[in-house]
């Protein structure tokens, strides 16, 4: 027992500086009475706290409206081309965040596709709409958004006990009965999951609002536009404002979910997909299907179709006139654009690292050794995700801008060690859910075994938990990498222009009208995030 | 001095759990079974046998090496778990040769211990793919590959189906045998441990009730909690114990062959026959109420008929206090 104290000590001490210490500067500056009274004064600021709340309430019910259907589809019925689609419908998930906007800006857009094709048909001077305010923000939230849903009801579905619908039937009840009594009630842990996730993720999104926003304000954006005032208490007080929306939300919708205990009684079979025998029901199922999918993936063909637009080719056109591989020819050639990609590809991967390497420690810790501090440690490894970026890359702005090595303070931000530190404490709940998990599936007996016959700690670890935990390594750090390869909020407050990553040279793309350029890095962070999520999520 | 000796080795959880003390002595090359119900502290011995739980107090010696603070991975004591504990990223061959130093001739030792329990040729075979004879086979080789100098066995065939167990178990004893490696298992299972043990040991609540041959404990009882957990026994009291030849105030254990159906004896009312195929259990009723079990031919009595008992030998102990 006396040795095993340092390590888990040590641990929770690291995880607490990283995760927590930033929280309490942040919240100790926070303290300030004249930066107190402007936010309460202010309707500014009382706007965009609505405007948090209920664009995260309507991102629930739009991605739920979406998601939930579109699971009891692919789960219950049997269609032509349904495996085909059930896999194109999780593709939202690899367009990061600001890459997802860009695409809705190119296709939506006042000037996108849509818009322009409808100028055309029907003979309009200007754009007929503007994709703007609140609207634009819960397009691409619902877009992205639904995919949680229909993961975790496709999954809860998947787990449902066909005899308990037997029964519900032989009692009497009819279908829509049986729905609202059985099938839901049973769902509800799988869909106050996806609600739980949907809103946080809502609440923290800040591309969305950042680029179709205009003087729509969210928390996120309204922090960043107070930072760039120069108004930097009234930050803080918005920064820990929307830390406790965050946690007030977060402990709300964890009572929601229940305890697992509904899926102890249900072991049979879950219920067969039914076919759907009649030739029109079957052709408008299967082409309700290709419509849908069509306009997943329209989003990634814009994307692709505008990274192929020269600059300046494409003025008023209704589909541009010239299409080559210019954008990516630049990329690669000109040294001030390959360095972003260069950038973040290496932040990425030593964020992802360090995130791999706590979680190892945090779960042979806690799972393996029962340290004393495994409920801190477990906390602290959770706590990033409980909070959206924009505070955490505020947290960490202010706690290393000044040097006090006595209170663990050193001057990091403007060097190159900010942004990767800052992907980490991000990336830290991703691996170390899925390596805390995969740890609690290891039988303790192997690494018993591996002692008896003569393997030493160590010898033990590498011979036998990892190549077993590698499933979960690999699932949380091909999460992790992406995460961090992707990310936009923590980078616009922390980023330098050395270190400066994609996302920031595809926002400056955009301001300089570059468009091509602009979709040409989305298109590679896209097709790097699919294919590092095809190697590190497989089944 | 014997080959493995436990000394005053105790542990404790709590106040409600504590194992031991307990001493025991094994020569070289016996298999001893600690034999006791579930909570006895059976696993807690041999996991303190192994290293995976650290004695409170008392030592633990082998070949009069103390191993008592020596880690398992270099004390040289071979384990098969309940649940074999094969590791599922490794082939056959793998799973056998991971207690080996990597070395010239490995694949031969693993040949070798694979032969052993005759798995020859198994070796790129995936643990997976094995039935649970096999994999318990496998657990096995694996344990003796790198020459241990004990081999313990946590319940070594609870997981298997009965239909298979009884082979399972003279395989393990000709294994053990030919090896001829110092053996401690743990079981619950009376005809497991009498079957496969030089002597028992019995367990109850953290302490050793009895060491001793098979025929020992069954027929010389140490205490009332080994003459009813070992075998059937019927226990007498007061006036039926006094009726069947006991002292006063005594308990009197008679095992169910030691009861026979006589002319002359006590008196009772068969209410249950159970039919075994080569035998008959009774259940006779006795006049103050009081049921005794007893085996018999199975034409001996029907349900209904009225028999006389007289009992053959039987142990007494005194009265509870």
């Amino acid at each position: 027992m006396t040795r095993r104290r340092p390590l888990g000590l040590l641990l929770t001490l690291l995880l607490a500086w990283l995760a927590l210490y930033p929280l309490l500067i942040v919240a100790a500056d926070a303290a300030h009475v004249d930066a107190i009274r402007a936010f309460v004064t202010r309707g500014s600021e009382w706007s965009a706290l609505w405007g948090s709340c209920w664009i995260s309430v309507v991102s629930v019910i739009l991605a739920a409206a979406i998601g939930v259907p579109l699971a009891f589809l692919f789960e219950w019925f049997d269609f032509p081309g349904r495996k085909l689609l059930g896999s194109l419908i999780a593709l939202p998930a690899v367009l990061p965040p600001l890459v997802g906007v860009i695409a809705f800006l190119f296709l939506y857009g006042e000037s996108g596709f849509v818009a322009r094709a409808a100028q055309y048909v029907f003979g309009l001077r200007e754009a007929p709409w503007r994709l703007q305010g609140a609207g634009g923000i819960l397009l691409v939230h619902a877009y992205s958004m639904y995919v949680y849903f229909y993961l975790f009801a496709r999954a809860g579905l998947a787990r449902l006990d066909a005899a308990t619908i037997e029964a519900a039937h032989a009692l009497g009840a009819g279908r829509w009965r049986t729905l609202t009594r059985v099938v839901l009630p049973l769902l509800r842990p799988s869909l106050a999951g996806a609600t739980l996730l949907t809103f946080m993720t809502a609440l923290g999104s800040f591309s969305a609002p950042y680029v179709f926003g205009g003087g729509f304000r969210v928390m996120p954006t309204q922090i960043v536009a107070s930072r760039l005032n120069g108004e930097d208490a009234l930050a803080m007080v918005e920064t820990v404002t929307l830390a406790l929306l965050a946690l007030v939300a977060l402990a709300l919708l964890r009572r929601t979910e229940g305890d697992g205990a509904l899926y102890a009684l249900g072991k049979g079979a879950a219920p067969r997909r039914r076919v759907i025998r009649s030739r029109a029901a079957r052709a408008a199922a299967a082409g309700a299907g290709w419509v849908l999918a069509a306009v997943l993936l329209l989003p990634h063909l814009t994307l692709i179709l505008v990274s192929l637009v020269p600059y300046a080719t494409w003025t008023t056109e209704a589909f541009p006139p010239v299409l080559n591989l210019d954008n990516y020819r630049r990329l690669l050639a000109e040294p001030a654009r390959l360095e972003p990609l260069v950038n973040s590809l290496w932040m990425a991967a030593a964020s992802t690292a360090g995130a791999v390497a706590l979680a190892l420690a945090a779960g042979w810790l806690v799972v393996r050794r029962r340290a004393r501090l495994a409920r801190a440690i477990e906390a602290l490894v959770a706590l990033p995700w409980a909070l959206p970026g924009t505070v955490f890359a505020i947290a960490l702005a202010t706690a290393f801008s000044v040097s006090r090595p006595l209170a663990a303070r050193w001057v990091l931000v403007g060097t190159a060690v900010i942004l990767p530190l800052a992907y980490l404490v991000r990336n830290v709940p991703l691996t170390g859910r899925a390596i805390l998990a995969g740890y609690r599936q290891l039988d303790p007996a192997l690494d018993e075994a591996a002692a008896s016959l003569g393997a030493g700690r160590w010898a033990s670890f590498r011979r036998v938990s990892l190549p077993l935990l590698s499933p979960a390594v690999a699932a949380g750090a091909s999460l992790a990498f992406v995460a961090a390869l992707g990310d936009f909020v923590t980078s616009i407050v922390l980023y330098t222009y050395d270190t400066r990553p994609i996302s920031m040279e595809i926002l400056s793309s955009l301001r300089l009208n570059e468009l091509g350029v602009a979709a040409a890095f989305g298109v590679v962070l896209m097709v790097v995030s699919a294919v590092v999520l095809a190697i590190g999520v497989r089944r | 001095m014997s080959f493995l000796s436990l000394e005053e080795l105790r542990v404790r959880f709590s106040d409600a759990a504590v194992v031991g003390p307990v001493s025991l002595g094994i020569e070289r090359g016996e298999i001893l079974a600690l034999l006791g119900p579930s909570g006895s502290g059976k696993t807690t011995l041999l996991r303190m046998l192994a290293g995976f739980e650290t004695p409170d107090g008392g030592r633990v010696r082998v070949d009069g090496e103390d191993v008592t603070g020596v880690p398992p991975a270099t004390r040289r004591f071979g384990m098969v778990f309940q649940h074999y504990a094969l590791f599922p990223h490794l082939d056959v061959g793998g799973n056998v040769a991971f207690g080996l130093p990597p070395a010239a001739g490995r694949d031969a030792q693993v040949a070798e211990a694979l032969g052993l329990v005759d798995l020859a040729g198994f070796e790129r075979r995936k643990v997976q793919e094995l039935s649970g004879g096999q994999q318990q086979r496998v657990a096995l080789a694996r344990a003796l590959a790198p020459h241990p100098r004990v081999l313990l066995l946590d319940e070594p065939l609870s997981n298997l189906d009965p239909s298979l167990r009884e082979r399972t178990r003279r395989e393990l004893r000709e294994v053990i045998g030919r090896v001829g490696i110092t053996t401690v298992f743990v079981t619950h299972e009376q005809e497991e441990a009498f079957d496969l043990g030089d002597r028992v040991a019995v367990l109850a609540a953290g302490r050793l009730e009895q060491v001793g041959t098979p025929d020992a404990v069954y027929d010389a009882p140490a205490s009332l909690f080994v003459a009813t957990f070992v075998g059937r026994a019927n226990v007498l009291r007061g006036a039926e114990a006094a009726a069947f030849g006991g002292t006063p105030g005594a308990i009197l254990v008679v095992r169910p062959e030691q009861l026979r159906l006589t002319d002359r004896g006590v008196a009772g009312v068969v209410r249950e026959r159970r039919f075994t195929g080569a035998h008959a259990y009774l259940s006779v009723e006795l006049a103050g109420g009081v049921r005794l079990e007893v085996l018999a031919d199975p034409g001996a009595a029907a349900v209904g008929d009225r028999v006389s008992l007289a009992a053959g030998r039987a142990t007494t102990f005194p009265e509870d206090r």
